[in-house]
């Protein structure tokens, strides 16, 4: 296992190479855009000397390269800098509201991998019954509704019909763990209900897929049962496939559930994101782009070294 | 003009008026939730209350210079600081920080006096300086601030004692006082460098504030209005989703939202428990007409535009119901002054060809510029026009901008596009920001010096006869000669728990002149 390090170090370092990259493109991308902080938050009331007067209390007035230098050099000082609508700390507006998108993304993760993997085992080892065709059906009809219908879907049931849970999910200092967990079921069920049809098929795909090896065969000629069978020759050589979606999956619950995040009134990254973009605070936009960024690049390689380690032939090259 | 006492009982002319209008339009829509609540129940001091509030951003700041939201400007309006004076549903002043004001002979000098007494959250006396102070953080050279422009009138302040000062103007002006009970100018400490922490006078002390998530205050015990401030506590809930909002309030995990979806108002107002609070009001769409670009500068054009579009159906069909057509007068019919005689503008297919033909402009194509973000329903309003003005004669094609920037790169820029306004509170404030030559806010290049004589001589005007006279000729040159197309003007509508009590409700800005917190209260 002694080649895993010098991966990992290589990884890592390229992974410096892309944020560095992906920092300039959000750049230039929130440059090109029309308009600046100072007309976002000016708005109507917009004059040609107030825009001048908050433009150079924002430094906007400095060309761009001065302004992505000097980013550069605070960002290096591990000084994220100051939000230019409020004047807030960045790191005090992502901080906390990372943590709430890591909780939320962790408890559907809790709930919808197992929930997946069980239920595609169960497919794959109830081919083509009635079971296996209802799980599928209703899998991929839930995630092929848009996750706000799959929200007010569950609003409609859970929050209005028998009133069993808050359709406001807000977090709020001082709440304790079941007022957390109860304000949290709505939402997570909603990621869980969209991504779990695709880990789910995923994992009856490659299972049925493992199911027509020879090794197979010769384990049902031995005459071992259908379970043991799946469990102990087919599921450790469908890993590779299934942690790949799982990881995907994983990476889309931390940076896509916006949709989620305003329905539910939950305070995540992503509607800070949304905001920062329409009024062009860039300092809050390059933290949270590039907290998006490592994240999936964390989960690229989490996933890779997985696969390497699930499997024997890379565990052990020649 | 002369100093103004409390006058909290009794109803005058205005709020009787004012209130059978209200009644008109509620007994025209039946199944109508606003009288479920009895005007005139009794205040009731307690309770938590939650509102949930459309119209917040995790970039909302509290530094008055550059608020941008609802949520900024509420937070003005008696929540945790007040303006100077108090703006009541009638349109008419009232005391709040300033309980006096009179102008010297001229109309060019203004004494104001402060109330005695008045604490801020940190134990602090209010006087003469924070005033002053708070007034200058919108002036000056180099001012960030929005209504930076709406204070340039401002010529000196001068202290004249502990709680009294004076104000130098650079012309005469007989509305000037209004511009003290503007949303954006609150009275906060002398030289507050940080106003993030919301420090002010008002009815409660914010506690917990996270911009776009929520906002949590305490009810002040010191505070100076005995007969504001009902609930114990105040929280406010930022939900940009429709649904979550009405969701919210059908299953009583908030008290009051704002912006309630037309198309479903109605049947949220018929559940039980939930009342639909449905006040005419100043929302005004807009849709200028650039003069300086061809074929805008033909009067006869502007009319045929002005002609082409069906007032009736796009309230019915934009606002369901909820507002009235607009006259392409900017001054809604309950501002004073307002020249409510000029008869209604109808869609009339016969005066657009006659028109066009006129201006020898008949093959011209309109561009009509919107995007969603002016308002909601504004790219279907420009849809619906396109069908009347085809039908009329007058070739229109619609073009859909991009939401981003639409405030730089379309308005003001486009010769004809979408736009909208909450009315300012009197007719001198409407014209000269948006309808002078200079103004920063001119959206339609309006500007015609016989016009802006009128306008400065009205606003030196102290004879009300005079004055009423010189904006009837005013508002009259506007919708027939003018530049901008106002086809209709909304009702405010909020939605609150019928727990919730209330007088009747103002009218110029949602959630009653953003000062729900304050003056509204919970029943039992």
């Amino acid at each position: 296992m002694d080649f895993l390090l010098p991966l990992i170090l290589k990884r890592t370092g390229f992974a410096f190479l892309t944020l560095f990259t992906i920092s300039l493109l959000i750049f230039v991308g929130l440059e090109a855009l029309p308009g600046d902080t100072a007309q976002a938050i000016l708005g109507q009331g917009a004059t040609e000397e107030n825009l001048a007067a908050l433009r150079k209390e924002m430094k906007l007035d400095l060309p761009v390269h001065t302004r992505y230098v000097s980013w550069l050099k605070d960002i290096s000082h591990g000084d994220l800098g100051n939000s230019l609508s409020n004047g807030r700390p960045v790191s005090e507006m992502i901080g906390w509201r990372f943590q709430n998108t890591l909780l939320l993304a962790f408890s559907a993760a809790m709930v919808s991998i197992p929930l997946a993997i069980i239920l595609g085992l169960v497919c794959a080892l109830y081919q083509n019954s009635w079971l296996d065709r209802i799980l599928s059906t209703s899998t991929l009809s839930a995630i092929s509704f848009p996750e706000f219908f799959v929200a007010y879907i569950l609003i409609l049931v859970f929050v209005v019909q028998f009133e069993m849970f808050p359709s406001v999910a807000l977090l709020k200092p001082g709440m304790g763990m079941m007022e957390i967990v109860n304000v949290l079921v709505l939402p997570c069920l909603t990621l869980t209900l969209v991504v779990l049809a695709h880990m789910m098929r995923m994992t009856r795909a490659t299972i049925i897929g493992v199911l027509s090896s020879p090794y197979i065969e010769m384990a049902q000629l031995k005459g071992v049962r259908k379970h043991k069978i799946i469990l102990y020759h087919a599921l450790p050589n469908a890993l590779g496939p299934i942690i790949n979606v799982v990881v995907m999956d994983l990476a889309w619950l931390v940076v896509g559930v916006v949709v989620v995040e305003v329905v539910f009134v939950y305070p995540g990254l992503g509607q800070l994101l949304v905001d920062s973009v329409s009024k062009r605070d860039i300092p809050v936009v390059q933290t949270s782009g590039l907290i998006f960024a490592c994240t999936y690049i964390f989960l690229n390689l989490t996933a890779d070294v997985l696969s390497i380690i699930s499997n024997p032939r890379l565990r052990h090259p020649k | 003009m002369c100093v103004m006492e409390d006058n909290k009982s009794g109803l005058t002319r205005r709020q009787f008026m004012a209130g059978t209008i209200a009644a008109g339009v509620a007994a025209s829509i039946p199944g109508q939730g606003l009288f479920k609540n009895a005007w005139g129940s009794t205040p009731k001091r307690g309770g938590a209350m939650k509102l949930g509030l459309a119209g917040g951003s995790t970039t909302d700041s509290l530094d008055p210079a550059t608020f941008s939201e609802v949520f900024d400007q509420m937070s003005t309006m008696g929540l945790y600081r007040n303006p100077f004076l108090e703006l009541n549903r009638s349109g008419e002043l009232e005391p709040e920080l300033v309980t006096e004001w009179s102008p010297e002979p001229g109309a060019k000098v203004w004494n104001f006096k402060l109330r005695k007494g008045v604490e801020f959250h940190n134990g602090k006396t209010m006087d003469a300086d924070d005033a002053i102070f708070s007034i200058n953080h919108h002036r000056g050279d180099d001012n960030k601030s929005q209504i930076a422009s709406v204070v340039k009138p401002i010529k000196e302040i001068i202290k004249t004692g502990k709680f009294e000062f004076k104000i130098i103007l650079e012309e005469p002006s007989a509305d000037f006082p209004y511009i003290l009970s503007s949303t954006r100018m609150p009275c906060v400490p002398n030289g507050t460098t940080n106003f993030e922490d919301g420090m002010g006078t008002g009815g409660y002390i914010l506690k917990e504030w996270e911009p776009g998530v929520r906002a949590y205050g305490e009810r002040n015990p010191n505070y100076f209005k005995e007969d504001r401030a009902y609930f114990d506590s105040v929280e406010i809930i930022t939900m940009i989703d429709d649904t979550a909002r009405t969701t919210a309030i059908k299953t009583g995990q908030v008290d009051i939202i704002n912006r309630p979806d037309r198309k479903t108002a109605r049947l949220l107002g018929r559940m039980k428990g939930i009342q639909i609070i449905d006040t005419p009001g100043g929302l005004t769409y807009t849709f200028p007409m650039r003069m300086d670009q061809k074929p805008y500068d033909n009067v006869d054009f502007r009319r045929a535009v002005k002609y082409s579009v069906d007032r009736e159906s796009l309230v019915k069909t934009i606002l369901q119901g909820y507002g009235v057509p607009g006259n392409d007068i900017p001054v809604p019919s309950y501002v004073k002054y307002a020249a409510n005689a000029i008869p209604q503008r109808m869609y009339d297919p016969d005066k657009v060809k006659f028109h066009l033909k006129k201006s020898g402009y008949q093959d011209e194509t309109v561009r009509l510029h919107v995007a969603d973000m002016v308002y909601n329903g504004a790219v279907d309003t420009a849809q619906l026009w396109k069908e009347h003005a085809t039908k009329a004669g007058l070739k229109m094609e619609v073009v859909k901008e991009a939401n981003d920037g639409y405030w730089a790169k379309v308005w003001r820029v486009k010769p004809f596009c979408a736009s909208f306004w909450f009315a300012r509170p009197t007719v001198d404030w409407i014209l000269s920001m948006t309808y002078v030559t200079g103004a920063s806010s001119n959206e339609s290049a309006w500007e015609v010096p016989h016009f802006d004589k009128l306008v400065k001589e009205a606003r030196a005007e102290l004879n009300e006869d005079k004055r009423r006279a010189i904006y009837f000729e005013l508002q009259r040159i506007l919708h027939d000669d003018g530049s901008v197309v106002i086809p209709m003007i909304a009702n405010i509508v909020d939605a609150a728990s019928d727990k919730i009590g209330f007088n009747p409700v103002a009218g110029n800005v949602e959630l009653d002149g953003f000062r729900a917190c304050e003056r509204w209260w919970f029943k039992s």
